[in-house]
């Protein structure tokens, strides 16, 4: 680092290439008051994406809904406390819920994408709308059957073997809200799956995280998602055995 | 063999050892989970009492998992000093707890303690105390250990500095551990969790840490929590490593699933004493290792073998205490709410982790720390970690206002660092509590940036060096 600047100047450039709370000063051994409610502040923000509930007009828009038909169904856990509690009922689908799907997603879809809330509604909210749109485009493009979207709540990721279980689509996106930190409370996950069945792990599963604004753009996300799905197609796998081409998102 | 006991009249009946131990716990998410929970506050104080009345030899004679079949039952059947444990023998457990109780109180445990205790009879007697007695068993065990610098006397508290980043960008990096030094912390280690799991960039890391405590003098060591074949690689490479970093659990299977054995811990371990032997740095010890745990591991993995998530933890200790650790911590926030729900069942693990952990002989430190998605917050957090004080805890983390932007959940601060040493009288480890009073003698400042203006050029040529 030969940067002429003054060391003053440095050290804000420095401060400004990480997102760590580095040198915020304090009052006696405690924080600043600005700190301490900064801190509250950016906690509340991830509590409240963890904790609230999908409301599907809210979060996602008439015309989102209208556009595309989307519906929505509850995972086997019934409410918040209990989908964090047991991860094992957010992997499977409420009493309801399968004979909807089988009633209104029609089966073989080419790609089958699934929004789930998971650890952020705040997540789905903020890059479910602007992603959708552009997955439908992109898999239309190539000549996909696109299934018919549906929206779960208190979705785990383990969803995608019963979405496979259910519909027989040849891939399966599971767009899901990640657990939530500080400096970023609306952070999706795409996972991918390649005919999903029960009993399929993470090592059969390909992954694209870190979807929102100052990580993966949703355009670009779209992008590496679709790329990944034709790769998924071409090796007839999904998981480790598929090692993403990033030179296909373009 | 089958355990009984009556509360008011009703009769309860466990079919064998490990539903015992299971029942007997406090309420815990994870076990839940696991299905090995007590169904009722009823079933639950009727274990305690048949765990009460449970004769030490009686326990030791029953290994939860065979010996043939698992390493770590292998060990602790292995490692029990049979003369230490013939002190002991004919108690129960209950009688263990006053026992230990009085010896905390008379401050009069024998020094053989550790060694007459398997990880199975810790584990049940933490199932019979209150939480105040798991702060006062623990506060009368202190456990030091040594390698660059002095960790656990008394009057000592310890913090890991913990600067990490979600690229590893090595300025960002040395600037957040230099704040921490200028606030005392980082005594019992400069430890960063790498985003990348490269050798490559393992090593830059290792050697941008170890550029900064040699051009500040600081006598403390850095570790890299990486694998501990990637840390072992980078070493290959002519890396410096002081300590080395693993996670570790209570089963053979949960640790395979870490991608680790106990042959595995010992040869790192002895690469890396070697190293340490043709490096020129004033070591005051050889205690080289550094260990994470944290109950529910075994669990998520799988492997938990129906043992309930505290003796599994306790079964972790038995793993660290071979390896003569430096550090060992537990993460006990960091799971998530299937395994600790919520504030009171993370003050509860934390508490029996330390205690556990310091009746095995371990130089036990706490990552206090909460998830967002687990009902705890900073508020729960200041209260475990002040209970953890009191209970001479050997450290703590300390991160930039808690919150790390790497691993994505909170933990404790270099503030809380300054004012837990301040209000229990404690002080840094002594080597580096003198380094601190010649290099920043009026403490730290309220403006940190004014102190940390004259180490920049340092910071940036170690950072340099070190690509």
């Amino acid at each position: 680092m030969s940067d002429p600047a003054t060391p003053a100047a440095r050290l804000q450039a420095l401060l400004a290439r990480t997102p760590a709370r580095c040198l915020v000063g304090g009052a006696g051994d405690g924080y600043r008051t600005a700190t301490q409610l900064a801190l509250r502040c950016d906690h509340a923000a991830a509590v409240d994406a963890v904790w609230g509930e999908l409301e599907l007009q809210q979060h996602l828009g008439a015309a989102l809904i209208q556009r595309y038909g989307l519906f929505e169904v509850c995972s086997a856990a019934p409410d918040k406390a209990t989908y964090l509690r047991r991860p094992d009922l957010g992997r499977r689908f409420g009493p309801v819920a399968e004979a909807v799907l089988r009633e209104r997603c029609p089966a073989g879809a080419d790609f089958q994408v699934v929004l789930g809330d998971g650890l952020s509604v705040a997540a789905l909210a903020g890059q479910g709308p602007r992603l959708l749109p552009l997955l439908a485009d992109l898999a239309t493009d190539q000549g996909w059957r696109f299934g018919q979207p549906f929206v779960v709540r208190h979705a785990r990721v383990g969803l995608l073997n019963e979405v496979g279980r259910l519909l027989q689509p040849a891939v399966v996106v599971l767009l899901i809200g990640e657990r939530p930190g500080l400096s970023t409370a609306d952070s999706l996950s795409a996972y991918l799956a390649w005919q999903p069945r029960p009993g399929d792990t993470d090592a059969q599963r390909n992954l694209v995280s870190n979807i929102h604004d100052r990580g993966t753009p949703p355009p670009l996300a779209a992008r590496r998602i679709v790329a990944l799905a034709a790769q998924l197609r071409a090796a007839q796998a999904s998981g480790v055995s598929v090692k993403e081409d990033p030179r296909l998102a373009g | 063999m089958a355990y009984r006991a009556t509360v008011r009249g009703e009769g309860f009946h466990f079919a064998d050892l490990r539903t015992l131990l299971a029942c007997a716990n406090e309420a815990k998410a994870g076990d839940e989970l696991a299905g090995l929970a007590a169904r009722s506050e009823r079933e639950r104080v009727a274990a305690k009492l048949a765990l009460a009345d449970l004769r030490l030899a009686d326990l030791v004679a029953r290994p939860l998992l065979d010996p043939d079949q698992d390493e770590v039952s292998r060990l602790i059947v292995d490692s029990l000093d049979q003369d230490a444990f013939g002190h002991l023998a004919s108690l129960t457990v209950g009688e263990l707890r006053d026992w230990l109780l009085r010896g905390a109180a008379s401050r009069s445990l024998p020094s053989w303690l550790p060694r007459a205790l398997t990880p199975e009879v810790a584990a049940a007697v933490a199932k019979l105390c209150s939480n105040r007695d798991l702060v006062a068993i623990a506060a009368a065990q202190r456990v030091v250990t040594r390698c660059r610098n002095t960790l656990g006397e008394p009057g000592v508290l310890a913090i890991r500095v913990q600067p990490n980043h979600p690229t590893d960008d090595l300025p960002s990096i040395l600037l957040a551990a230099a704040e921490g030094l200028l606030y005392g912390c980082g005594d019992a280690v400069v430890g960063v969790n790498p985003a990348g799991d490269s050798v490559a960039g393992v090593a830059a890391l290792l050697r941008a840490l170890d550029g900064l405590v040699t051009t500040l003098g600081v006598p403390t060591q850095t570790c890299v929590l990486a694998h501990l074949t990637t840390q072992l690689a980078a070493l290959e490479t002519g890396a410096p490593v002081d300590l080395l970093f693993q996670s570790v659990a209570g089963t053979q299977a949960a640790n395979a699933a870490f991608g680790i054995n106990l042959a595995l811990l010992h040869e790192g371990r002895e690469a890396v004493l070697a190293s340490h032997a043709t490096r020129p740095v004033e070591w005051v010890g050889s205690q080289v290792m550094y260990f994470e745990t944290g109950q529910g591991s075994a669990l998520s993995a799988e492997a938990h073998g129906g043992i309930d998530q505290l003796t599994c933890e306790a079964r972790a200790y038995a793993v660290a205490r071979a390896l003569d650790p430096l550090l060992v911590n537990t993460v006990v926030g960091f799971i998530g709410p299937e395994y600790l729900y919520d504030e009171r069942q993370i003050t509860r693990a934390g508490l029996e982790d330390h205690f556990l952990g310091k009746l095995l002989g371990l130089p036990m430190g706490c990552d206090v720390c909460y998830t967002n998605h687990a009902v705890a917050d900073q508020n729960s957090a200041d209260n475990l970690q002040l209970l953890l004080a009191a209970a001479g805890c050997n450290y703590f983390m300390g991160v930039p206002a808690g919150d790390d932007v790497m691993l994505s959940y909170q933990t404790t601060s270099y503030h809380d660092a300054l004012a837990v040493r301040r209000l229990f009288n404690l002080r840094p480890a002594p080597e580096f509590a003198q380094w601190y009073q010649q290099t920043v003698p009026h403490g730290p400042p309220e403006a940190a940036a004014t102190a940390l203006l004259p180490l920049l050029p340092r910071l940036e040529a170690a950072a340099e060096a070190a690509r």
